[in-house]
């Protein structure tokens, strides 16, 4: 086995065929998951060039590079591509579609064909969106509130819309289908309680795609038909309400950001366990809190609305919910913590990511807990701060995570292992320039900044100055990490079943990179989750 | 490696994809699939229905103009269609289970036809909503919209007087109205397609006794159809 680990696989879902034809016509679920993440990558890098160009303009006090209009729908296009066309499929996307059906021990998802139409549909909605800001742009904000988007809009809202809209049954089906593949595929043995916590993150999270998207997708249907029809369901003239449209909105938009934090938390329980070698401590407590999360998550969207109209009663229930919410998050937070408690630590580069997300994400957490108190939310609404806040949950939290799992299961994907040391170095830069932008929001927020204007009181100017340095410093940690990852794919080695010496079905039993039908021998699996005195794991490679 | 090919053994049924142990769990996947699909589309009409019940709370007096300018025996005559091709599908379903491909057909046809009435008797209604000026945004007239009003809500309101101008809110009962029932067309047409696509296969003979899942679920998608139209007929039409 010793030579033979250092050496390609002879069949392997990679080299099965070449042709554009055998992987667009594919539906093999990790090639669907590696065009995944050739499409997100190109997502992320519009998005991040977006906040690039404003960030240069917001250096500044005064208006220097851009118009009213170009800020406004550079902002727009940067929250709506990273939050439905990033954030959102990033981890279910890729690493979903690649390890669902490996982690439980099945030879593809339930809905092979359904997968693979969920890359198009993805791919549609997508494209109509990135026209709609080469023909002219968006300047709605990403959350297409009524009636910027509709009365008073004179930007594309209509194909924006739609293309979001598209993209929202791209999510349905994968939850979908993940949902079927983890409830009727799983291999003998494989109980519930054996399942990777990576699973059932992907399976709460399917559960809040399933039950959340379609109200977004009518919600934003109204809106289309409102500014192409003059239907009047939110327009105050006809005796529509705007408030409502809100009310929808964050009906899915709020457990949305769960759908991009929880299969974070997934990675991160994954990454954690390896480079502790120990099972994650409670991982019961782990698992239900992934699904207490989804749960509680459907019932807190007020907590965006307490300064539009909502009654005062209704407003103390949805921060008492929001609250709640924090029950579960640090349930986790604590496990987490506990598992590293005479771990044996190894510092390798996905665990400083997930280092560095545990940290961001606390912070960002508990500062949700202060936006959550209605007092301190009316002075901090729509300022800097609550910038920062999602930030420090959606690029801290989820960001970090994602490149974590990549880093993680990147020699799984490919059979390469990256370049450990610049791996690290990306890691670190990444995590200090991340601070330095959003640290210094916290203050401007707290000093009362408003977001979404280009031209500010000078008074802010050293923290947007700040910021924007930070940025540009994320920006080339960003570059550092995706070049080492790129590299790797150049070199002969192949980097061996189980680099890591990692538990789980995909280190143990699969190819690196696997073969075209996962496993090379029926799967039964006989030992519990994350099990590091297994000694088979230590044999292999 | 002897193993290695044994993913495509040959004790595979026919109709069994490659990925799945055994047809009942192909069959169970399919079937909660289908479910599970069932939920997103009541969470879809949800947005709809939760619009329609704060709307209506607001503005109960337009709900009720509105509604009486409805033809309540048209929205009838269309329940009445609609639950007979939910019975026609079901036959389909019992035919398909006793192998008998020509009555698939038969059933198959007969829903067809009775979506068609359906869809003749509402674009009579859209119609008249049209020539009435009550269509928000395409075709809005104030005057016409309100001379309809009184005339078929004079009745229930105690003589033509008594309404002199538009309710608040009357735009958003015929937005939703229009909104709620093209919805529902919409999934009426998708199933249009879905039924055309089955009874190609079906002449085909690509389904016997054993194997069935596509008649199945489209029964089941009918079904959902016709329950949302169940809700819908009495939300706008009568009350």
């Amino acid at each position: 086995m010793n030579d033979s680990a250092k050496t390609e696989p002879k069949l392997n879902y990679l080299n099965a065929g070449s042709t554009v034809k055998s992987w667009l016509f594919t539906v093999d679920h990790k090639r669907i998951g590696v065009m995944y993440l050739a499409s997100i990558v190109g997502f992320f890098l519009v998005g991040a060039f977006a906040a690039a160009l404003f960030r240069m303009e917001l250096a500044t006090a005064a208006p220097d590079v851009f118009s009213n209009d170009t800020y406004n729908k550079l902002f727009t296009m940067h929250g709506i591509i990273m939050v439905f066309f990033f954030l959102i499929p990033a981890v279910p996307g890729v690493l979903g579609n690649f390890l669902v059906p490996i982690m439980i021990g099945a030879k593809d998802v339930a809905f092979p064909r359904l997968n693979l139409a969920s890359w198009y549909i993805y791919m549609v909605g997508g494209s109509l969106t990135l026209a709609a800001v080469l023909f002219g742009g968006i300047d709605t904000g990403w959350t297409f509130y009524t009636p910027y988007s509709s009365v008073y809009a004179d930007s594309n809202v209509i194909m924006a819309g739609t293309g979001v809209f598209i993209t929202g049954f791209s999510s349905i089906l994968t939850g979908l289908n993940f949902i079927v593949t983890v409830h009727k595929m799983r291999a003998p043995g494989m109980r519930w309680m054996r399942l990777p916590l990576f699973i059932w993150a992907q399976y709460a999270t399917s559960i809040i795609n399933i039950l959340g998207t379609p109200v977004l997708a009518i919600t934003l249907l109204l809106v289309v038909f409102e500014r192409g029809f003059g239907f009047g369901i939110f327009d105050p003239a006809k005796g529509g309400d705007p408030v409502l449209y809100q009310h929808l909105f964050w009906f899915y938009s709020h457990p949305a950001v769960y759908i991009m934090i929880l299969p974070g938390f997934g990675v991160v329980s994954e990454v954690l366990a390896c480079f502790s070698r120990k099972r994650i401590y409670g991982y019961e407590f782990v698992a239900f809190s992934s699904l207490a999360i989804a749960a509680i998550g459907f019932f807190v969207w007020g907590h965006h609305m307490f300064t539009s109209s909502q009654s005062e009663y209704a407003a103390l229930i949805f921060s008492i919910l929001s609250f709640l919410v924090g029950i579960p998050t640090s349930i986790k937070i604590f496990n987490w913590t506990a598992t590293m408690y005479k771990g044996s630590i190894e510092l390798t580069a996905p665990m400083i990511y997930t280092l560095g997300f545990i940290g961001l994400f606390m912070v960002g957490g508990l500062t949700g807990l202060f936006l959550a108190t209605m007092a301190i939310n009316v002075h901090l609404h729509d300022t800097y701060f609550v910038v920062a806040h999602f930030h420090y949950v959606m690029v801290g939290g989820m960001m970090m995570a994602w490149l974590s799992g990549m880093h993680f299961w990147w020699p799984k994907i490919f059979g390469k292992m990256y370049n450990a040391f610049w791996a690290k170095v990306g890691a670190v830069v990444i995590f200090f320039g991340f601070n330095f932008t959003f640290f210094p929001q916290f203050i401007a927020g707290y000093m009362g900044m408003p977001r979404r204007y280009h031209v500010y009181d000078v008074a802010y100017q050293p923290f947007q100055m700040l910021s924007t340095a930070g940025a540009f410093f994320m920006g080339a940690g960003l570059i550092i990490c995706f070049a080492t990852l790129a590299a790797s794919l150049f070199k002969k080695e192949n980097c061996g079943r189980n680099p890591w010496k990692a538990t789980g079905l995909e280190w143990n039993q699969a190819d690196s990179p696997p073969h075209p039908h996962n496993f090379d021998a029926p799967v039964v699996v006989d030992v519990e989750a994350y099990d590091y005195t297994d000694e088979r794991i230590y044999q292999d490679a | 490696m002897s193993n290695a090919t044994s993913d495509h053994d040959h004790a595979h049924k026919p109709y069994q994809q490659h990925h799945f142990d055994s047809m009942e769990q192909q069959t169970q996947s399919t079937l909660l699939g289908i479910w599970l699909f069932m939920a997103q589309e009541i969470l879809f009409f949800g947005g709809l229905f939760a619009a329609y019940t704060i709307y209506r709370i607001m503005y109960p007096t337009a709900w009720a103009m509105g509604a009486a300018t409805q033809n309540v025996w048209l929205g009838m005559f269309n329940t009445i269609v609609l639950i007979g091709s939910s019975l026609s599908i079901v036959l389909a379903v019992n035919a398909a289970r006793h192998n008998q491909k020509w009555q698939v057909m038969k059933w198959f046809a007969i829903t067809l036809l009775l979506g068609l009435v359906f869809f003749g008797v509402k674009s009579i209604e859209y119609r008249t909503k049209w020539d009435h000026g009550l269509v928000p945004g395409l075709h809005w007239d104030d005057a016409h919209a309100l001379h309809t009003i009184q005339e078929h809500a004079g009745q229930v309101h105690g003589g033509e007087g008594a309404i002199t101008e538009l309710p608040k809110g009357i735009q958003i009962y015929y937005s939703l109205y229009f909104v709620m029932t093209g919805m529902h067309a919409l999934h009426m047409v998708i199933g249009f397609g879905l039924a055309i696509w089955i009874m190609i296969k079906n002449a085909r003979g690509c389904f016997n006794s054993e194997y069935y899942p596509h008649i199945e679920y489209f029964g089941l998608y009918w079904h959902f159809v016709d329950i949302v139209w169940i809700f819908l007929f009495p939300l706008l039409y009568l009350v």
